[in-house]
């Protein structure tokens, strides 16, 4: 068992139930034991930062001191939320690097009695523990029902792969961390160009028109690929390209109908949960013919996923670069 | 308390005390701008009369005639024996006083440059506390100056022969200018063949002419000139020694083929059933056989056999080539084979790598076909390259109707190098006009800055903006297949910033090409440390100084010449193997070279011969004599780094010129010991 | 530009003093001073279309003094923070922290355009500072009553399909150390960041 403390964050509560659903359910038989910050409060997504810096930082703050107090043993921060990930390894990194700012920080946190001292506190994200921590081949272990046949667009937005302050991923535009875990649980991946692209964030509340174009890219690329789902790691994209994906369609006149799943209620239906125990039923675009395609094909532990076609070479045409270290098995 | 000073035996009979002069420089303004420097000179000739101060002077410019005939002037009359010039940092003028003392008649390591401009009036604003300093430092240098003794300079011969290492235009022009001039050469090159990058050009900005044309005879020459040795397929492993007398050690990578009997007829690449990726001389974009010569001009001619992917090698059978060769010139047993060479010189001219665009993920090289590095569409437009020389998208045959052009790939950028590659501009307009004339498609350039300032570099951009292509100021953001809507279906979609209209632009093209940086050679730290020479943090060779000494480097000998010591285009490249050469030939004309005296010795009484000393030398000066049971040092080996002196635990190693006896002279002073009533009077050595 | 410099013009330090401003008052060491005006920002923008500067001519903006032009741009608000300009950013500008702090500026200026994107941020710091969570219900109705009445039956249909699949609930969550956050956050109030 790896112990790490959980920073859920507001959205986990009620919004993405089903990314909390589905990473309680995992948690037991992937060996993670994640331990909630007692009393933690909202990070103040990205709408504190704008109105008044210093009380949005010590908002964050408090949640530092807290997981710092409470830390016992492991010193890991895991968000499954990117802004929550995001603001609160911002908050340890700026006050490092501007050490005026971690003194205002202190005297605010001081009127509740608490001190953070940055740099004590390691924030992760979730598929960052699941890759580096448990590792794919822990993980495929545990595969039981592999997806296969599922086409999978692979979609991480964009605040966990930056501005990554503490390189922990592959690469800040196409990091293949996500891919690699959903190859592993069975699944046939896209190669998704917009991976990393945004979903509209809170454009949805302030500038509806904006955020639907946003919208539409992302969901026009993924049809453009037939993939059958798209897998999030986000509950503002997942809110943002499911609840908002009618509203886009009748803003453009489409009609795409791609359900938005988070990256661990697939992990849950690999390792042999229900559809109900994995968090399904709570999206608005539903994933029924998605889960049909898995459910009418049987899967087979065998028989590797399908990676899309290779069209014959041409003999006529010139090599691509190469890549060092990208043939074969890409893990 | 300041230490006594040993021995009384004076220059000038006047009972063992110094006569020293003191000379205080304003530098214009650079001094006297912000160190008072009468008032430095008063507390001189006041203070620092006790201890052998018997002259001294401020005056405008030291380093002038006029400044240098006043030192000479005050020698003769007061009888000086000591020389201490406050002025600016001793790598500037040490050479220009010592020589004006010499002159008259003192001996030129008696003369001490106490540094009061760069460490003192160029990083203080405060007057007051400058000149305090100003004073400790020449007071310093007083101390030490009194403790110094006369020295001779060493004198060593200097070998004829020459070592060129990289067989580049730089490289090829540095040999082929020592070898005009009548002297030996040995041109050391890794690749099978001569010619580096400029052998994989088709045309050369701005006059477009045939990069093949001009380059070929000159690697013909360098190849057939009877004092050229050629050295290809070899890397240098080792080298010792110094200035005049370096032993370098030569891998030569065994070829396979036996040169006494190749004719190169080129059958055995015919024959040969094994297609290999060039990664090398076709930038990745073309073929070759394992058994290869890079390019059909290769100088020499011989082929190598790539060994790693050799089916011979690989699976111990196939000799297709052995059994076509018409000569019985391959030779499968060959091994690779150790030379060692004496030189009096060498020059490193082992050009550049090209960046890696894969690293910039949002321009898609590696992952979107139709992306392409410069390297790539060099290979693409040269007539002898993998589509002779016809402008094709990945598939090898269809022609784009729009290409985009990106400047400034990995270069000025915080993220990958910092620095400007300085060719890209030229090259990619280059590129522009190139596409234009074969294909007549649309083009775009992408710059940040358009930077064109040599001779016919700018009137080149002017043709090519009269050609039509498009110029778009702004960094590419990101190169995607994303299409947005039907428009850029199909297509490669350009997203920038058109910076001069403002507005965030979508250009869809057919083909893109990366004008990649140009980076340091992946192993250039390394040859830099067998060399003995530095890198920069980036990793490109420095210079002994960037402005007025650019081919030199702090190491006697060893010289630097074209894009090893940062990006620089064909004329810059060619003209710094010329200085390299003139150097290298300065040198040999002199016959032998002067070496500064400053060296380690050992005094013998103190050696327990522990040998702690002896693996530190960066030089390999020092000696354990077994029989005698100590260490002794090569005075012509030294080069006074005092690593030695440092590391004698028995303190039985002491520099020439910087004895302990000197050094803690010099810290009383700084610190103003040499003042108390105590201290000790200087007496001469 | 219809407004005059902040400044006299012709005053270089005056100018210069609300560049100097912005760094002071972003969270890390923003270098702003280091823009040299590529574009990597503009072209990178997922909304660019919708901005009435580019973030490139925002920075030239806040270099030249324009103080009231560059807070009444609506560019910080359309920022959707999605870091692509700062990991592309030659120059390693610390841009998405800018485009908060120019928020916080024009919000005490009040020198911002339309009031959506400053409503919707100041009711969702009001849920948070009257909570300790946020509170979705109370945010979009709000927010959509003030804001998008005539969008209101979509989003209601919305909210009763959220509702009735459990992702929002009409209760919101006060955490238990309220009067502590209350505490923190009334000191934080009282201090500003400077250089």
């Amino acid at each position: 068992m790896s112990g790490y403390l959980l920073y859920p964050g507001c959205s986990l509560e009620v919004g993405a139930r089903a990314y909390r659903d589905s990473i309680r359910a995992i948690e037991g038989p992937l060996g993670l034991e994640l331990t909630e910050i007692e009393d933690w409060n909202c990070c103040g997504a990205t709408e504190y930062l704008g109105i008044n810096l210093i009380p949005a930082y010590a908002l964050i703050g408090r949640n530092l001191a807290l997981a710092a107090g409470q830390a016992n043993g492991s010193r890991t921060l895991v968000a499954p939320c990117s802004a929550c990930y995001l603001n609160l390894a911002k908050a340890d990194y700026y006050m490092r690097e501007r050490p005026i700012l971690g003194e205002r920080v202190n005297e605010a946190l001081a009127a509740g009695d608490l001190h953070y001292d940055p740099g004590s506190i390691t924030v992760r994200h979730l598929l960052d523990v699941m890759i580096n921590d448990i590792g794919l081949d822990a993980i495929e272990e545990r595969v039981t029902h592999p997806l296969v046949g599922l086409r999978v667009a692979p979609y991480l937005g964009c605040m966990v792969p930056r501005p990554d302050y503490e390189h922990r991923w592959s690469d800040h535009e196409y990091p293949n961390e996500l891919d690699r875990l959903l190859k592993v649980l069975g699944a046939e991946v896209i190669d998704f160009p917009l991976k990393t692209h945004c979903c509209g964030g809170h454009m949805t509340q302030i500038g509806p028109d904006t955020a639907y174009e946003l919208i539409r890219r992302l969901l026009h690329a993924a049809d453009q690929f037939k993939a059958d789902v798209i897998a999030t790691v986000c509950p503002m994209c997942q809110l943002n390209l499911d609840a908002y994906q009618g509203a886009t369609n009748r803003h453009f006149g489409t009609s795409y109908e791609t359900p938005i799943v988070f990256f661990t209620q697939l992990v849950g239906l690999a390792l042999g949960l229900d559809a109900e125990a994995a968090g399904f039923g709570r999206e608005m675009v539903t994933a029924r013919h998605a889960l049909d395609r898995i459910g009418v094909e049987p899967p087979s532990p065998e028989e590797p996923a399908e990676t899309g076609r290779r069209p014959r070479k041409d003999p006529k045409s010139l090599p691509m670069p190469t890549m060092p270290g990208a043939e074969g098995d890409d893990r | 308390m300041i230490a006594p000073i040993s021995g009384g035996a004076g220059m000038s009979g006047n009972g063992g005390r110094p006569r020293i002069g003191v000379y205080v420089c304003h530098c214009g303004s650079n001094i006297a701008g912000t160190v008072d420097v009468t008032e430095l000179r008063t507390w001189v000739e006041r203070r620092l009369a006790a201890r052998g101060v018997v002259v001294a002077r401020d005056y405008k410019f030291m380093c002038s005639s006029l400044g240098q005939d006043l030192i000479a002037k005050d020698i003769a009359e007061h009888r000086l024996d000591r020389v201490v010039v406050a002025a600016c940092s001793p790598h500037l003028h040490e050479a220009t006083f010592r020589t004006a003392c010499r002159r008259a008649g003192l001996n030129p390591y008696l003369c001490e440059l106490a540094s009061i401009r760069e460490q003192v009036s160029w990083v203080h604003t405060d007057t007051a506390s400058a000149t305090e300093k100003a004073k400790a430092v020449v007071s310093g240098a007083v101390e030490r100056v009194a403790r110094n003794a006369p020295l001779e300079t060493l004198r060593v011969p200097v070998h004829p022969a020459t070592l060129v290492v990289g067989g580049g235009i730089a490289g090829i022009q540095a040999a082929l200018e020592i070898a005009e001039a009548g002297h030996p050469v040995y041109l050391v090159e890794r690749d099978p063949s001569i010619g580096g990058h400029m052998a994989q050009f088709d045309k050369t900005f701005p006059t477009l002419d045939c990069s093949a044309c001009i380059l070929t005879p000159r690697m013909v020459s360098a190849g057939s000139h009877e004092n050229i040795t050629l050295l290809t397929w070899s890397e240098v492993e080792r080298v010792d020694g110094y200035v005049g007398n370096f032993t370098a050690t030569i891998r030569k990578k065994a070829r396979y083929v036996d040169i006494d009997q190749c004719t190169g007829c080129g059958i055995c690449q015919e024959k040969c059933p094994k297609r290999v990726i060039d990664n090398v001389y076709e930038a990745g974009l073309g073929y070759r056989k394992a058994i290869y010569t890079p390019f059909p001009q290769a100088v020499p001619k011989y082929p190598v056999i790539d060994q790693p992917n050799c089916t011979y090698f690989i699976k111990g059978k196939c000799r297709a080539c052995e059994k076509f060769c018409p000569t019985g010139a391959i030779s499968f047993e060959q091994e690779d084979e150790f030379v060692t060479i004496d030189v009096g010189n060498i020059v490193l001219a082992t050009g550049y790598d090209l960046f890696d665009p894969r690293r910039v993920t949002q321009y898609g090289y590696g992952r979107l076909a139709n992306v392409f590095s410069s390297l790539e569409f060099e290979r693409m437009t040269n007539s002898a390259g993998p589509t002779n020389g016809e402008i094709v998208l990945r598939d090898g045959r269809t022609k784009p109707t729009s290409v985009g052009i990106i400047h400034c790939v990995g270069s000025r950028d915080r993220n990958y190098n910092n620095y400007c590659s300085s060719i890209c501009c030229m090259q990619s307009l280059k590129f522009a006009h190139l596409v234009k004339e074969r294909t007549g498609a649309t083009v775009y350039n992408f710059y940040i800055d358009m930077r064109t300032p040599a001779k016919a570099y700018d009137e080149f951009y002017q043709r090519v903006l009269e050609e039509g292509t498009l110029f778009v100021r702004g960094k590419v953001a990101e190169v995607t297949d994303a299409a947005r809507g039907p428009g850029e279906e199909g297509k490669l979609i350009i997203q920038t910033e058109d910076t001069l209209a403002g507005r965030q632009r979508r250009i869809p093209v057919d083909m893109v090409v990366l004008s990649a940086a140009l980076e340091p050679r992946k192993d250039s730290s390394e040859v830099a440390k067998r060399f003995g020479i530095s890198c920069s943090h980036d990793g490109w060779f420095i210079e002994k100084h960037p402005k007025l000494d650019p081919v030199a480097t702090m190491t006697e000998g060893v010289f630097i010449a074209g894009c090893a010591t940062g990006p620089k285009d064909i004329p810059a490249t060619v003209a710094q193997g010329a200085a390299a050469a003139a150097r290298v030939l300065g040198y040999i004309q002199q016959g032998e070279i002067e070496m500064e005296p400053i060296r380690a010795q050992v005094i013998v009484e103190r050696c327990s011969g522990c040998r702690i000393c002896n693996d530190l030398c960066p030089f390999n000066a020092i000696d354990f004599i077994a029989d005698r049971g100590v260490t002794e040092i090569n005075p012509a080996l030294c080069q006074g780094c005092g690593t030695c002196v440092a590391a004698c635990p028995a303190g039985a190693i002491e520099g020439t010129g910087f004895s302990n006896e000197q050094v803690v002279a010099q810290i009383d002073g700084l610190l103003l010991r040499n003042l108390e009533p105590t201290a000790v009077e200087p007496a001469l050595v | 530009m219809n407004t005059a410099p902040a400044v006299a013009p012709g005053s270089t330090d005056a100018n210069l003093r609300f560049l100097e401003e912005v760094s002071a008052r972003t969270a890390g060491v923003s270098r702003l001073e280091m823009c040299i005006q590529c574009g990597t920002c503009g072209g990178s923008c997922p909304a660019a279309a919708d901005m009435d500067h580019t973030p490139r001519m925002l920075f030239a903006m806040i270099r030249a003094g324009m103080r009231d032009d560059a807070l009444r741009s609506n560019t910080p608000w359309i920022c959707v923070s999605c870091y692509h300009c700062v990991v592309r950013c030659p120059q390693n500008v610390h841009i998405a922290d800018v485009m908060y702090t120019l928020k916080s500026m024009a919000i005490q200026a009040r020198l911002y355009r339309d009031s959506t994107a400053p409503d919707f941020s100041q009711t969702f710091v009001d849920m948070v500072e009257n909570y300790g969570r946020s509170f979705e219900f109370g945010l979009a109705t709000r927010h959509y009553l003030k804001h998008f009445p005539l969008r209101m039956p979509s989003a209601a249909s919305m909210g009763i399909d959220m509702l009735s699949k459990k992702r929002m609930t009409i209760k919101p969550k006060r955490i238990a150390g309220m009067d502590q956050l209350d505490a923190i956050l009334s000191r934080a109030k009282q201090l500003e960041l400077t250089s």
